[in-house]
C-alpha cells in the first residue's frame, strides 16, 4: 500500500514539473516549485513511515520553512521587477 | 494501526495529485493559485496524520505536529504575497470576478495607470 502513496506522488511530481517547465509566467514556475517541495515533504514523510524511523522529520519541517521565504521572496522580487 | 495509516497517507497523496491537476489544467495563475495553497495544504495535513499513526514515538510526533502548524501559517501568507504581486504586474480578468478591492490601492499608487 506504501507503495501506491510513492506511485501517486510521483505522478504528483510529474506534473507540477510540467508545469515548472512550462508556466508561462515567473508566479506559475514558483507556484509549481511550492507544490514539488511539499510533494517532497510528503515523500519524506511516507518514507519515515516505511522505514519506522523519524530521524529525517526535522529536514521536513525545515522544507517547509524554507518553501515559504522562497515563495515570499520570489514574490517581493515581482513586485520590484514587473514580470 | 499500520492500515489507519497507510490509508490517511494515501488519501493525502490523492489530494496532492488533484492539486497537481488543478495546477496543470486551471487557465489562470490565480485559479492555479487556488487549486495548489488549499488542496496542497489538506494532503500534507491528512499525509501528517498519517505519520503520526505510523510512527506513534511522542518526539516524532512533535515533529510532525510543527510541520503541519508551519504549513498552516506560511501557506496562506506566501500565497497571498504571490497573488498580490502577480495583480500588481498583470492585472486580473474582470470577466471572472466583479469585485476588485485593490483597484483603489493602485490607482493611488499611480496616478492615470
Amino acid at each position: 500500500m506504501i507503495t501506491a502513496v510513492f506511485a501517486v506522488l510521483g505522478l504528483t511530481g510529474v506534473l507540477f514539473g510540467y508545469r515548472f517547465l512550462r508556466g508561462p509566467s515567473l508566479a506559475d514556475r514558483i507556484l509549481a516549485l511550492d507544490g514539488l517541495v511539499a510533494t517532497g515533504v510528503a515523500a519524506l514523510i511516507a518514507r519515515s513511515v516505511q522505514t519506522g524511523s523519524g530521524s529525517f522529520l526535522a529536514v521536513a519541517v525545515v522544507l517547509t520553512f524554507v518553501n515559504f521565504i522562497s515563495t515570499s521572496t520570489i514574490a517581493r522580487f515581482i513586485d520590484g521587477q514587473g514580470r | 494501526m499500520t492500515a489507519v495509516s497507510h490509508l490517511l497517507l494515501l488519501c493525502g497523496a490523492s489530494f496532492m495529485l488533484l492539486a497537481a491537476v488543478g495546477v496543470v489544467r486551471f487557465s489562470d495563475v490565480l485559479a492555479r493559485m487556488h487549486s495548489l495553497s488549499k488542496a496542497t495544504t489538506l494532503g500534507l495535513v491528512l499525509v501528517l496524520i498519517g505519520g503520526a499513526f505510523g510512527l506513534r514515538d511522542s518526539n516524532d510526533i512533535t515533529y510532525l505536529l510543527l510541520g503541519g502548524a508551519l504549513q498552516f501559517v506560511t501557506s496562506p501568507i506566501g500565497t497571498n504575497m504571490l497573488a498580490r504581486s502577480t495583480y500588481l504586474a498583470e492585472g486580473i480578468h474582470h470577466d471572472v470576478d466583479d469585485v476588485d478591492e485593490l483597484a483603489d490601492l493602485w490607482s493611488v499608487d499611480e496616478p492615470g495607470a
